[in-house]
């Protein structure tokens, strides 16, 4: 038995053992169960795709190992790679899940909630493994579902039930989608492997139809701009930890198909998928962070930036597919790896916020901004792994989210190299896009950790927030080192990257000319930067400094005072800057995309209206571009509903009628068919 | 090992010549208002005794306040050391290119504005949610100015840039490189805190930025912003000289070229300090909700001049 063979079986029966455990067993024991199949499930998954990536063995496993026939596994590259990101998240959220469940002891199902997260974890990596259209297609319902199922957990808070109807309905028709898409390709037979779809020559029209439809569907999975709408009412109301793994993991699962479907399946197509999926991503990725800008919820606030990443990545690969079909092999190569990169770079910060925000949520009891504050002092830890995922998410060197924006920027720089007068404005557009909202970023990221851990508490229940759990704190931990050993290892993760590629249509992984030089040198372009050497420097230079000052004899006496007033004393969470006022700047210079209401009532003293009683200001912002498009055709299908149920009146006699219409006409139908 | 030496030295003469930049600025403005004004090396005077003086933090303040000093200082100290002030090639020059250049003067903003909010004072909050505004307007400009630089070198490492230059130079009066010096001098004046985007002259309330931000740093940690804002004000002189009109930096290292790369580096910097000053005695600072559409104009610069480096390859 091979390892490859002993992991797969290990990360299959542990998750088994986790999720009956969930259903069998309860309190501490049923958290541990979960929580030990789910870490054991999710270690197999990257030891699992580690191997193959190491030794690039590409195993299959036959659908006789599996009860079900018709079933196939094939760990590639990319699956490998995948395997990687499932795991490392999957460890972390189990971990830190046996600790933030416990607060769901005797309100909600744990039972679900368990089974749930080990089904889904199982799901996703059956996914990606995949190796033909009905296995996949399998997984991904699961996975819809489980997620589903656990977006309910917390079913009677507000908006929940909601939101999951909005999430199941928007992640079904992306479903139809894919099927439609796989029976194209397929032509009509789902078991067909994948290697069979490969070989199928398919007319151009075809080609497009399947591509349309998997970005639809994929799109609506990853949540890219504008069928996002579910996810910022999703994610939010989920428990922490499956939050992390939905923002993480489960909406990377569009980019994974994206590229399957796109790269490996269709083996690139023409200019214009590359130019659709980089314009969509452009999108998402301002639109993203600019509804994340005006948010006070905290976990909405990172929904939202998920979009925004999505966004970054799919502009990588879009920048690949742009550059495949004009034969730049090495660019289309550093496209894909760039979105690779920024896609397992999303998974550990998002994660990693997004328990931090559970960690807030849990300590404080609200996820609204203006109510905390002053939680560094009350939960140090927490802090400091939040502040960790803010810099990663602000793309600040040398944390990982640098590493993976510079190759973007470099891929889009390689535009360059396409004579297209079109390109010329199309590639600076989105450079300049991408830069926009990375910098949106690190302004909405003061915003978010500024006012939730800074400054003075704004409520009572930030006054009394406790540090989290060592279960949590661990989980946590995982995911901040893997922030910096990604970050600081950019000139070891890219040739893996690239290395994962191997064997996929279109892109050539020889031709990457990636060495384990330190500067990081880009082929096709030649920027260079080093992430070690750089942090290095800057620890010599904060000690140098502090070395400095010491030998200078620089005053080191330090007073504690409080903070100025004006002359006023004693000081109130009253006067602190709020969320909102720190966003209004911006508000206003995109006054024209948010379309803010505003109620404003003031209240005159009867002498003169120089005397002000009482002022009431009200804004809100609704995204309208989504009213725009949803609203109508929602209305539409509301009223096509109404009417077809006139169809069912309640009278037995119909409904005979009906079958035997029905019936009556689909044998005429039969008959006349042949 | 000469190149290594050549890093030190460079890095230490921006720190020396850092402060008196920005009193030579506000000298010469002094001097164009008709005032005497203070000495060039009144900043030296203010840093020295910032240095002895004692810190007041707020009792609100966490570690983060006390930490922003030096991350700010050790991120702005760090560039210096990137970009070709004196010499091409540093051996330096692969360890970041532009982009980590940019990228790094952010790390020190987020955490200035970080620092800003810590204590709960009002003004730090605003100071911080403007800084943050200001910056990320700024960001689309910048990065279309480093890719009109790099169309042209091929790459964004910024020793290759010069070199560039300086192998063929007329590109240096290309459409390109004009329209991205004009967009990334204004960038200049919005990062650097000058005016018509904010005054560094005022403490009042309603108009600072940058002075809002800080207004709760005393003694070395205050000394140390300074230091670090003077120091960034330096670097973009440095790459609005160097990058652009890259003349008199050293290629060779000898004594003669050395003596040289100094020479124009401060001929450079007198020259855009003039600029500056006559610049800031001559407009009124703008409304904050105004400033985006300076940086909106300098955007549309750098978009031109990406565009014409395209076309005009």
């Amino acid at each position: 038995m091979a390892l490859t063979d002993l992991l797969l079986a290990v990360l299959l029966v542990a998750h088994a053992i986790g999720a009956v455990a969930a259903l069998a067993t309860r309190r501490a024991l049923g958290r541990g169960l979960v929580a030990a199949g789910g870490l054991t499930g999710a270690l197999a998954a990257a030891g699992l795709g580690g191997v193959c990536l190491g030794t690039g063995a590409v195993p299959t496993v036959s659908a006789a190992f599996l009860p079900l026939t018709g079933l196939a596994l094939r760990i590639d590259g990319l699956s490998a790679f995948f395997l990687v990101v499932i795991g490392l998240v999957g460890a972390a959220v189990t971990v830190y899940g046996f600790g933030y469940s416990a607060a769901y002891e005797g309100r909600y199902s744990l039972r679900l909630l368990g089974a749930m997260l080990n089904v889904l974890l199982l799901s996703l990596s059956v996914q990606v493994m995949a190796d033909n259209a009905l296995t996949f297609l399998l997984a991904w319902e699961v996975m819809s579902l489980s997620a589903y199922a656990m977006v309910l957990t917390e079913h009677d808070g507000p908006g929940t039930v909601r939101a999951a109807h909005w999430y199941i309905a928007v992640t079904h028709a992306g479903f139809a989608a894919l099927v439609a898409m796989f029976l194209l390709l397929s032509a009509g037979d789902l078991t067909t492997s994948f290697a069979g779809m490969r070989s199928a020559s398919l007319s151009a029209g075809t080609r497009d139809a399947a591509f349309a439809l998997a970005l639809l569907g994929f799109g609506t999975k990853a949540g890219i701009a504008p069928l996002h709408v579910w996810l910022p009412m999703a994610h939010p109301v989920a428990p922490s930890h499956v939050s992390a793994l939905m923002s993480g993991v489960v909406i990377k699962m569009g980019v994974y198909g994206l590229l399957r479907v796109a790269i490996d399946l269709l083996v690139g197509g023409p200019a214009w998928w590359g130019g659709l999926v980089l314009g969509v991503g452009t999108v998402s990725a301002l639109l993203g962070v600019l509804y994340a800008l005006m948010e006070h919820d905290l976990k909405r606030l990172l929904a939202y930036h998920s979009v925004e990443n999505i966004g970054i990545i799919f502009i990588g690969i879009g920048a690949g597919l742009m550059f495949q079909s004009y034969g730049l092999t090495t660019l289309a190569t550093l496209g894909v790896v760039s979105g690779l990169y920024h896609t397992i770079n999303h998974a550990c910060f998002k994660g990693l916020l997004f328990l931090g925000a559970g960690s807030v949520l849990h300590a404080t009891g609200t996820r609204n901004m203006e109510e905390m504050g002053g939680l560094i002092k009350r939960m140090p830890r927490t802090a400091v792994f939040f502040l960790l995922g803010a810099c990663a998410i602000s793309a600040l060197p040398p944390l990982n989210g640098f590493a993976s924006e510079w190759l973007v920027f470099q891929t889009l720089l390689g535009g360059s190299a396409i004579p297209q007068p079109e390109v010329a404005i199309v590639m600076p557009i989105a450079v300049a896009m991408l830069a926009l909202s990375s910098g949106l970023a690190a302004a909405c990221f003061v915003k978010a950790f500024g006012i939730t851990f800074l400054a003075i508490p704004r409520s009572p229940r930030a006054e009394h927030a406790h540090e989290a759990p060592w279960s949590m704190q661990a989980g946590m931990a995982t995911l901040a080192v893997a922030c910096v050993a990604l970050g600081l290892a950019p000139f070891a993760v890219v040739p893996i990257l690239g290395s994962s590629l191997a064997g996929l249509g279109g892109v050539a992984p020889t031709a990457m000319g990636f060495t384990l030089a330190l500067p990081l040198q880009v082929p096709g372009t030649s920027g260079r930067w080093s992430a070690p050497l750089l942090a290095l420097g800057l620890v010599l230079l904060v000690a140098l400094v502090l070395l400095v000052l010491r030998g200078l004899g620089a005053d080191r006496r330090l007073r504690v005072g409080d903070t100025w007033g004006c002359g006023r004393i004693g000081q109130s969470p009253r006067m602190e800057y709020t969320a909102t006022a720190f966003a209004e700047p911006l508000r206003r210079v995109f006054a024209e995309l948010y379309r803010p209401t505003q109620d404003l009532s003031i209240d005159f003293h009867p002498a003169s209206k120089y005397f002000v009683q009482s002022i009431e200001y009200r804004s809100e912002i609704r995204p309208w571009l989504e009213r725009l498009l949803y609203d109508r055709p929602l209305n539409v299908l509301h009223r096509a509903a109404t009417w077809v149920r006139h169809l069912q009146g309640g009278s037995l006699h119909l409904y005979l009628f009906y079958l035997t219409l029905a019936f009556l006409v689909l044998l005429t139908l039969a008959r006349w068919w042949r | 090992m000469i190149g290594y030496v050549l890093e030190v030295a460079q890095a230490a003469l921006a720190l020396l010549l850092a402060p008196g930049l920005v009193g030579l600025l506000r000298w010469m403005k002094a001097r164009l208002q008709n005032r005497r004004g203070a000495p060039v090396w009144q900043p030296y005077s203010e840093l020295a005794k910032l240095f002895q003086k004692e810190v007041v933090v707020s009792s609100n303040a966490s570690w983060l306040f006390r930490a922003a000093p030096f991350v700010v200082f050790a991120s702005t100290v760090a560039v210096t050391f990137l970009v070709p002030i004196l010499a091409v090639p540093l051996p330096f020059d692969g360890v970041g290119d532009l982009l980590v250049v940019v990228y790094l003067l952010l790390l020190g903003t987020f955490f200035l504005s970080l620092a800003g909010l810590d204590p709960g004072s009002p003004f730090g909050g605003m100071g911080a949610s403007r800084e943050m505004t200001v910056a990320a307007l700024a960001e689309p400009t910048i990065a279309l100015a480093i890719f009109a630089l790099a169309l042209g070198a091929g790459s964004t490492n910024l020793g290759q840039i010069v070199a560039r230059t300086m192998a063929d130079p007329g590109t240096s009066v290309s459409p390109g490189h004009l329209l991205a010096f004009g967009a990334l001098f204004i960038v200049t004046l919005a990062e650097t805190g000058r005016l018509p985007v904010d005054n560094p002259a005022t403490h009042l309330e309603l108009t600072m930025i940058h002075e809002a931000m800080i207004l709760e740093y005393s003694g070395r940690y205050l000394a140390l912003i300074e230091w670090a804002a003077a120091l960034k004000l330096l670097i973009f002189f440095a790459l609005l000289g160097n990058l652009f009109v890259p003349w008199g930096v050293a290629v060779t290292v000898t004594p003669v070229s050395l003596a040289v790369a100094v020479g124009s580096l401060l001929a450079k910097l007198i020259v855009l300090a003039g600029a500056v000053a006559v610049l800031e005695i001559r407009i009124a600072k703008l409304r904050l909700f105004r400033v985006p559409e300076l940086l909106a104009a300098s955007f549309v610069l750098a978009l031109l001049a990406v565009t014409s480096s395209f076309l005009l390859r």
